[in-house]
């Protein structure tokens, strides 16, 4: 085999959107997208999958981007930050939630938050307080002390249960 | 109406929530080489020989920067702030301060784990660590001293080989008969409560970035940074640059806390590559470099003595302290003479006795963390009543309410010169009433009900007061533009305080236009001359009334033009909805932005001479700091079997002067009291004997998660400040001052019948589980 | 934080995984889920020269209940999906409340179940599951596959009975006897942390199996709580003392068989 740590191409769905990009197997996710792909607002926190500023949904599961290589992600489908907006263009319900509770201050956790909550909505739009709590407390916050999230989590919550 | 005291929702939000925020490593530069540092893995070493051959001949490495290059080129750095003494502080406290500079990389020797010792510059950050590892230094380890109380001991290692010993500042400061009062006193306590050393950690670390403009040579730096203007202006002196060929940019920051208000050996090194290089380079610091290299916060450990008569009033207070500055003593004064001016608080004590030491060890630099010497303080006093408290079989809240500086005594002179050299002054508040507020929502019997012999229930105590709003200025430009939006230049960056929507409403108010046509742009340095930064709890207080200010003038200057335009007096004249009307005429109005048309030189029929904009500057210099003051209560449960502490709820009852915008002052307190029960309950920078950072990831520095957030009930008293036109007192950093210390109270408090006392955090539950040992006798 | 450079495969079958694995010439490790060997690797705490991917290689990803009513985890899958099983929680409650107790959501999604034992974190949920849960892992290499009794499996820190070039394929989890009880305590610093000290507890008709984690090099199985204080060995680390972990192990031992033991009864 030619170089099997050089270059090789990856393939992906990201945002509903196929995008083709040159990655060698040690290249991040997290850097694929922002670097590669210009995706910017995945953030990235701390590169040992405990912070959870980098998630992103990879085939509907949230995930932390820098505990996977760009390569495994070939064929799959992603979401990220800039995907969360409705096709109209406005902000998601998830957003509006944070935006309404003031539930973000510096914003650079927030994507995390974001994708992370927005995974557990879509698997269980009635969650438990519990459940939010567990959906949660993967992403690190210094800013807020996480109660303004935690009510954005609850009208997002409620919100969705009544969708469901 | 009125958008001051309103929660207008935050202007920042939207392109943060759409992912299109844009912070350091956001950036793309084009063709940007990335950085990476090799570290002291040494507390102390000679370094020996550099070799870089390897590094050099990996392909994509283009340069590798040692001490020797830059300190044939750059001067070792040292801040003025370091040096600064007001005259009435030398003569209130006799200080010695010593400082010696840090060079940006060192040529012959390490003094701390994480000091940067070489760069790599190269295509990519992976490529640049890979030649990290390839780089070979010999390191001659020395011997190490970590803890300040070992460093001021007779022998120890000394961290400045310069120096006889490791003591980099000393002061002490006697008010009243310290003696006569301890003498006379019925009670006395006595206990050493140590403020552990915690990380302020924003989930963004630091960053740098810069480029050289191909077309006038002048040099652009993105900077992670809370003081862009002074950036700017450190870098035209250690670069030898003209300040005005430099523009240093603070795009969206990610949390600062502090540690992003010193300049790092990192921001003058990245410039300096791109110069050398005459490329765009590139640093962005991962979470390991962040938690070894950047500025800590807290390590103090206080001897205090509190003298008491029967009744449980305080004669005296006597406190020793010793603080770890860390490798450098970078900033002075300004952490240990803050614990020293915060120490007696709201309490109304006669006779006050204190002294403070200060050593340099080989750990990294600590530097101010929200509260900044503050929370130390407020640990050893508030610890320190709650003793006084228990010896006494009193209430601890009430004991606390029998010393409280009352309303009646305000403004009240503490006797105490503030570290600008002024007279320490609270000029208002309600201590008592901020208590009295609080004691009636602490709602312990709810809590008490689901108590059992195994899980019991605390209650913990913790005032402080706060000096906000410290100068020295700041600057504030409000444009109208013929559009009839407003533009808000300042000096006052945001690192997610909210600033671009708090400071729109008091450009808003002042001039009668709608918050949603103000556009504030803080951050870059290129927008004002000068500026300050964010730092100190001081951006309402100091920009708030530059921007209103600068408002009020543009509105004064804007009716003057449209009262020639309207054939009406200005005084006749009123703004609403950036309408200018003209009262009784309500055919006669005239939108605010055709002032700002009329006035373009496009207009021929402009008056010779006129401005040729509506615009106007404030240069905002504030007098003596305001003080801000809150009650922090904090309800806990604790685990006996197993040690672990739950906060159930945490009250708190502030007072921040006029409020601006209630949501984002909640959202303040809020996130400071959360980093307060971090530090009070997991986190913690440790360092083994050798100077070996011990906590050098996330899984070993905990920091809490939504897991651990308590239930909040906040009060709000608002009294206005009477030293600056908007009334309002700073509020940024009083939200992580209490909670440490009301947490150890409430955690004596539970495990009260045990006799338990708790002389330091943070409290883990291996540390409880110690302590409860101890306390049942084995 | 960057790892250094590597060879990636991903094969399609476990043959062809099993043939790279087995080239001594390169030092290789499996990525499963990567929850653990990535952090390590963006550290470059681990430097493989090569990393064999499971994530192409389909024989490997199945959860089914076998002939003899055990539970099958294939090598692919996570601990999300086992959460998601309904038959795990009705079958297996222990093993499904353990497993809620392994990091995050965003951690579960990629975690597999089988990585958790290979890598043998002594404070981790998984081994200590499998212990009290009588487990078997099945390993495949150059030499064919053998079945380790998890009593087997977990050597020391970070270390298992495996060989050079193996690798686990599945784990097995036998259904407990009808009318067992269960029960799983840890003590963790944050939600979702690594536990300080935690005790698995499964009680059935012939035999209670009482597992305490995190205090010794290994999960240790014992048969009562009285045996807890001898037994274990404990760390002594930033997050806790020996000490702590040694009464708290004691602690949660008779909490847990308690627990079990009014579930087993009830």
């Amino acid at each position: 085999m030619a170089d099997p740590g050089g270059e090789r191409e990856v393939r992906l769905v990201v945002n509903g959107v196929e995008r083709v990009a040159a990655a060698e197997p040690r290249l991040l996710l997290s850097d694929f997208l922002r670097h590669r792909l210009g995706l910017t607002g995945t953030h990235v926190g701390c590169e040992h999958g405990v912070c959870g500023a980098c998630t992103v949904l990879l085939d509907g599961e949230p995930v932390r981007s820098c505990l996977v290589f760009a390569v495994q992600a070939e064929g799959a489908e992603l979401r990220t930050v800039e995907g969360l907006a409705g096709e109209d263009g406005e902000l998601g319900p998830v957003q509006r939630a944070f935006h309404e509770a003031h539930g973000m201050q510096c914003g650079f956790c927030t994507p995390g938050f974001l994708i992370s909550l927005t995974a557990l909505l879509e698997e269980r739009p009635g969650a438990s307080e519990e459940e939010l709590v567990d959906a949660l407390s993967g992403n690190l916050c210094r800013c807020t002390g996480y109660a303004n999230i935690l009510a954005a989590a609850r009208a997002a919550r409620d919100q969705a249960a009544e969708r469901a | 109406m009125s958008t001051i005291g309103v929660s207008v929702p935050r202007i920042e939000d939207e392109r943060l929530l759409r992912g299109e925020g844009r912070f350091v490593d956001d950036l793309r530069l084009a063709g940007a080489l990335e950085v990476a540092f090799l570290r002291s893995p040494h507390a102390h070493a000679r370094i020996g020989a550099i070799d870089a051959a390897a590094a050099l001949a990996l392909p994509g490495v283009v340069a590798v920067i040692d001490g020797r290059e830059t300190a044939a080129a750059l001067e070792p750095m040292v801040f003025d702030i370091a040096k600064i003494v007001p005259e009435a502080v030398r003569e209130a406290t006799a200080p010695a301060v010593r400082v010696h500079p840090m060079p940006a990389l060192p040529t012959e020797r390490v003094t701390y784990v994480g000091q940067p010792v070489a760069m790599v510059v190269a295509e990519s950050r992976y490529l640049a660590e890979d030649a990290v590892d390839l780089l070979a230094v010999e390191f001659e380890p020395l011997p190490a001293v970590v803890d300040a109380e070992r460093a001021l001991a007779p022998g120890a290692p000394r961290v400045e080989t310069e120096w006889e010993d490791n003591e980099a500042i000393s002061f002490a400061f006697e008010r009243g008969d310290v003696d006569a009062a301890f003498a006379a006193a019925k009670v006395v306590v006595e206990e050493s409560f140590r403020s552990h050393r915690q990380h302020p950690s924003p989930i963004e670390t630091r960053g740098v970035a810069a480029g050289v403009d191909p077309q006038d040579g002048s040099l652009d730096v993105w900077s992670a940074t809370q003081t862009p203007h002074l950036l700017r202006d450190f870098l035209a002196r250690w670069l030898g640059r003209d300040p005005e060929r430099i523009r240093v940019r603070a795009p969206d920051v990610g949390g600062a806390f502090g540690i992003k208000h010193s300049c790092y050996p990192e921001d003058l090194l990245i410039p300096f590559a791109a110069l050398r290089l005459g490329r765009a380079v590139k640093w962005t610091e991962d979470r390991a470099e962040h938690l070894a290299a950047a500025t800590q916060g807290r390590d103090q450990v206080h001897r205090i003595a509190v003298a008491a008569d029967a009744a449980g009033r305080i004669l005296a207070v006597r406190d020793h302290a010793v603080m770890n500055a860390g490798a450098f003593n970078l900033l002075g004064l300004v952490v240990p003479y803050n614990t020293f001016t915060h120490l007696l608080g709201p309490y109304d004590v006669g006779a006050f006795g204190f002294a403070m030491r200060v050593a340099v060890t080989n750990t990294a630099p600590v530097a101010p963390y929200r509260g900044a010497g503050r929370p130390e303080a407020v640990f050893a006093i508030e610890r320190a009543i709650d003793r006084l408290a228990r010896e006494l079989g009193a209430d601890p809240a009430d004991v606390r309410a029998r010393n409280l500086i009352g309303p009646e005594q305000m403004p009240y002179e503490t006797g105490i010169v503030y570290r600008d050299g002024t007279d320490q002054v609270y000029d208002s508040g309600d201590y008592p009433e901020l208590l009295r507020r609080a004691r009636e929502v602490v709602e312990r019997e709810r809590f008490e009900a689901a108590a059992t012999e195994r899980r019991r229930i605390g209650v913990g105590y913790a005032i402080y007061t706060e000096g906000t709003g410290v100068g020295p200025f700041e600057t504030a430009r409000v444009r109208i533009e013929p559009t009839g939006r407003v533009k808000v230049l300042t000096g006052a960056s945001s690192q997610g305080q909210g600033h671009r929507t708090t400071l729109a409403q008091l450009a808003a108010e002042a001039l009668g236009v709608a918050v949603a046509d103000v556009e504030v742009v803080g951050g870059d340095s290129a927008a004002v001359p000068s500026g300050f930064g964010t730092l100190a709890s001081r951006t309402l207080v100091v920009a708030g009334n530059a921007v209103s200010e600068a408002a009020a003038a543009v509105r004064a200057q804007a009716l003057e033009v449209a009262a020639g335009m309207l054939g009406a007096a200005s005084y006749e004249l009123e703004i609403e909805g950036g309408t200018i009307a003209v009262r009784g005429r309500p055919d006669a109005t005239l939108p605010l932005g055709a002032v700002a048309d009329f006035l373009t030189p496009f207009n021929p029929a402009r008056p010779r001479g006129a401005p040729s904009e509506l615009a106007a500057e404030s240069v905002y210099r504030p007098g003596p700091v305001t003080w801000s003051a809150g009650v922090h209560v904090a309800v806990v449960a604790v685990d006996l079997p197993t040690g672990v502490v739950e906060v159930l709820r945490f009250v708190v009852a502030h007072d921040c002067g006029r409020v601006v915008n209630p949501a984002i002052v909640d959202g303040q307190i809020v996130g400071g009291v959360m980093q307060g029960i971090g530090g009070a309950l997991h986190e913690e920078v440790l360092y083994d004997e050798d100077g070996q950072l011990r906590t050098g990831n996330f899984m070993d520095y905990v920091l809490p998660t939504a897991g651990e957030t308590p239930e909040f009930e906040l009060i709000h008293l608002d009294t206005p400040s009477p030293l600056n036109p908007l009334g309002v007192k700073g509020m940024g950093e009083g939200g992580a001052i209490g909670p440490p210390a009301a947490i150890a109270g409430a955690v004596e408090d539970a495990l009260a019948d045990l006799g338990v006392v708790v002389h330091r955090g943070p409290l883990g539950p291996s540390r409880v589980r110690d302590l409860i040992v101890a306390a049942a006798g084995g | 934080m960057k790892p250094a450079s590597f060879d990636y495969h991903a094969p399609a079958t476990l043959a062809e995984a099993l043939e790279l694995l087995g080239d001594d010439a390169v030092e290789s490790r499996v990525l499963a889920g990567g929850q653990s060997l990535v952090p390590m690797m963006n550290f470059r705490l681990a430097v493989p020269e090569a990393l064999v991917d499971l994530r192409r290689i389909e024989e490997l990803r199945y959860l089914r209940t076998g002939a003899d009513g055990a539970l099958e985890v294939g090598a692919r899958t996570t601990q999300a999906e086992l959460l998601r099983d309904p038959a795990v929680a009705a079958g297996w409650p222990l093993l499904h409340a353990g497993v809620t107790h392994v990091g995050h959501p965003q951690v579960r999604s990629r975690g597999t179940v089988c990585g958790s034992l290979a890598h043998h974190d002594p404070h981790g949920e998984l081994p200590a599951l499998a212990l009290a849960l009588g487990a078997t892992i099945t390993v495949a290499g150059p030499d064919g596959r053998r079945r380790i009794a998890a009593e087997d499996f977990f050597v020391s820190f970070y270390e298992v009975a495996l060989e050079s070039g193996e690798m686990v394929v599945e784990a097995r989890f036998p259904a407990p006897p009808a009318g067992s009880g269960w029960s799983f305590r840890e003590i963790a610093r944050r939600h979702g942390d690594f536990a300080l000290v935690g005790v698995a507890c499964l009680v059935a008709p012939a035999e209670t199996r009482l597992v305490v984690f995190g205090a010794a090099e290994r999960p240790l199985l014992l048969a009562d709580p009285g045996e807890v204080a001898a037994a274990v060995r404990p760390l002594d680390d930033l997050h806790a003392s020996a000490e702590y972990r040694r009464q708290v192990a004691v602690q949660l031992a008779g909490e847990a068989l308690a627990e079990a033991r009014e579930r087993a009864g009830g």
